[in-house]
């Protein structure tokens, strides 16, 4: 347990000395800047718009797309910080001769994994928290609109950077660094168009498409979560609004059911034993 | 009453191999390390000196055979707690001091040494001046010290260190070399892989030699080193006697004065370690 809490605290500690947190909040401020500038715009721009579908609430559907938006850009941005507190975990480390004399202290290779991963995720989790909450906030502040659920839609994000933090540290195991970034951010793509493929799929009532959607989601539950958590900020709205809402480009969210928590948690167990079990087979 | 006592090598190889595909990098390695006993590997590149090292530690896993670690399998924590490591190509994080560094090691290693064990350390390496000064503003050489006082922490009864003079000055060697007598007299046993002859001949008590993944030569270094004649200095010049040796020194002098020659030196020759070095691993390693 101590050299769980040590390695966790070395690998903070670093994110910090070489400013990595700095970095982030800086350019996080100015992201929130920039959305709390489109947030005011937008709402001005339907204020003094009269011409509105009757039924259709204007403030709930720019709200929702305001927010939308912004949980992808906060995923985006938690996904970055995964990654880079992540990749070269292992085999990057073992290359660059920084992880050797660690685990001859000893440290366990399954301590110093799940240190890792627990370190990284509680930091990016915590991260796009607070990053939601901000925008949401700023969101109310300017338009006057909430979401309909708050922890919801902040746990599901907190958990696909778990997931994402769970790849990147077993792709560690695998691949150097560079090598495994790229992998990670590819897969984050992938996991981003077959969310796209459900939407386009629900427009041309493709089932098809939706089908691969679905399941592309289900392997990545990353994408599953994020979905759930998209539809999670309108779950109360109904009637027109609800379709203004769907027809949008962050309306189209999937409710993956009671399931997709369960299976997020499994999905972290078979991804972690997977890791440790390259890891522990692993020359270094 | 006379007390039978087994005693613990500190680090006991039987029959190692290992293998990376189809390349075999130890074919049947055997080996033994005492209690306080500093053992030298020599070997050219690839010979599997490191991948030995790295069996010992746990950080490689053998293909068959066994490595204990003062009588524990390598790669178990009983067995990694008993050893120090100081691996070939080495890293410590930049932003850390030297202080730092082995504070960490202290906390994962489970030391209570607290402060007085990093300034002991800091001081026999020779870097209690820079406790504080980050790694990254180090030279090679400094780190390299460092990487040794790490591999100290907790005193171990085993230290590997693979080649820890070579990013190292004369005067850096110098302290390493007091560094391992004064290891040796306080018992731990130091298994040390370098490809400075000259240094291992110097300091260790035993060595083997390792070549395409076996031990081709083993023994003391005086062992290792061969009779190469006796030179006697007379009045008519040096003559070689090729094939005497050290218990053939009397004799000859004696020969050479009854026959009415002056006699003004007599030196013993032996071969080098070197010579014994490249003799074992062949023409291909000059």
């Amino acid at each position: 347990m101590n050299a769980a809490r040590t390695i966790a605290g070395l690998g903070l500690q670093e994110a910090v000395r070489r400013r990595v947190f700095l970095i982030v909040a800086v350019l996080t401020v100015c992201y929130l800047a920039l959305y709390g500038l489109g947030t005011w715009q937008a709402f001005e721009e339907v204020e003094s718009e009269s011409s509105s579908f009757r039924g259709v609430e204007p403030d709930v559907v720019t709200g929702a797309y305001l927010l939308g938006l912004n949980m992808f850009g906060t995923l985006f941005l938690g996904t970055i910080l995964a990654v880079f507190l992540t990749l070269g975990t292992v085999r990057g480390d073992a290359e660059r001769g920084l992880l050797q004399p660690l685990l001859v202290r000893p440290v366990p290779r399954r301590t110093l994994l799940a240190a890792r991963f627990a370190s990284a995720s509680l930091v990016c989790g915590a991260y796009v928290i607070v990053v939601f909450l901000i925008s949401m906030t700023i969101t109310w502040a300017l338009g006057g609109w909430w979401p309909d659920r708050i922890v919801e839609p902040a746990l599901g994000l907190a958990a696909s950077v778990a997931i994402l933090c769970a790849l990147s540290l077993a792709g560690s195991v695998f691949l150097a660094s560079t090598a495994n970034g790229i992998a990670v951010f590819m897969v984050f793509g992938a996991g981003l168009v077959a969310g796209l493929l459900g939407q386009i799929g629900e427009a041309l009532s493709s089932d098809t498409l939706s089908d691969v959607a679905t399941t592309a989601s289900w392997i990545l539950p990353f994408e599953a979560l994020y979905q759930s958590a998209l539809g999670a900020i309108t779950a109360d709205t109904v009637g027109f609004t609800r379709l203004a809402i769907d027809l949008g480009p962050f309306g189209g969210a999937e409710d993956f059911g009671p399931l997709l928590w369960p299976w997020a948690i499994a999905y972290l167990a078979i991804v972690g034993a997977i890791a440790l079990r390259a890891f522990a087979a692993r020359d270094l | 009453m006379l007390e039978l006592r087994a005693v613990t090598p500190a680090l006991a190889v039987s029959d190692l191999r290992k293998s990376y595909g189809r390349t075999e990098a130890l074919r049947g390695v055997a080996l033994e390390v005492g209690e306080g006993e500093l053992f030298g590997l020599l070997g050219p590149n690839g010979a599997g000196k490191s991948t030995l090292v790295k069996i010992a530690c746990g950080l490689v896993r053998p293909t068959t055979g066994s490595a204990h670690v003062a009588g524990a399998r390598a790669g178990t924590l009983p067995a990694q707690r008993a050893l120090g490591y100081l691996a070939e190509l080495f890293r410590f994080p930049e932003w850390q001091s030297a202080d730092e560094v082995l504070a960490l090691h202290q906390r994962l290693s489970g030391s209570d040494g607290g402060p007085r064990e990093r300034g002991e350390l800091l001081e026999l390496v020779g870097l209690e001046a820079a406790a504080d000064r980050p790694v990254g503003q180090m030279s090679k050489g400094m780190q390299q010290r460092l990487g040794i006082a790490q591999a100290m922490i907790g005193s171990p009864k085993l230290l590997l260190l693979d080649e820890p003079t070579s990013a190292l000055d004369p005067a850096g060697r110098r302290t390493v070399r007091r560094l391992l007598e004064e290891l040796r007299s306080r018992g731990v046993a130091v298994l040390l892989n370098s490809h400075l002859l000259s240094e291992v001949e110097l300091v260790c008590d035993r060595v083997a030699i390792i070549n395409h993944g076996e031990v081709v030569a083993a023994g003391t270094p005086a062992e290792l080193s061969k009779p190469g004649g006796v030179e006697v200095e007379t009045a008519a010049g040096s003559r070689v006697f090729a094939a005497a040796g050290r218990d053939d020194a009397p004799r000859i002098v004696r020969d050479l004065v009854s026959a009415g020659e002056e006699v003004y030196g007599v030196r013993v020759l032996t071969s080098s370690l070197e010579d014994a070095y490249l003799e074992a691993v062949g023409e291909g390693a000059r």
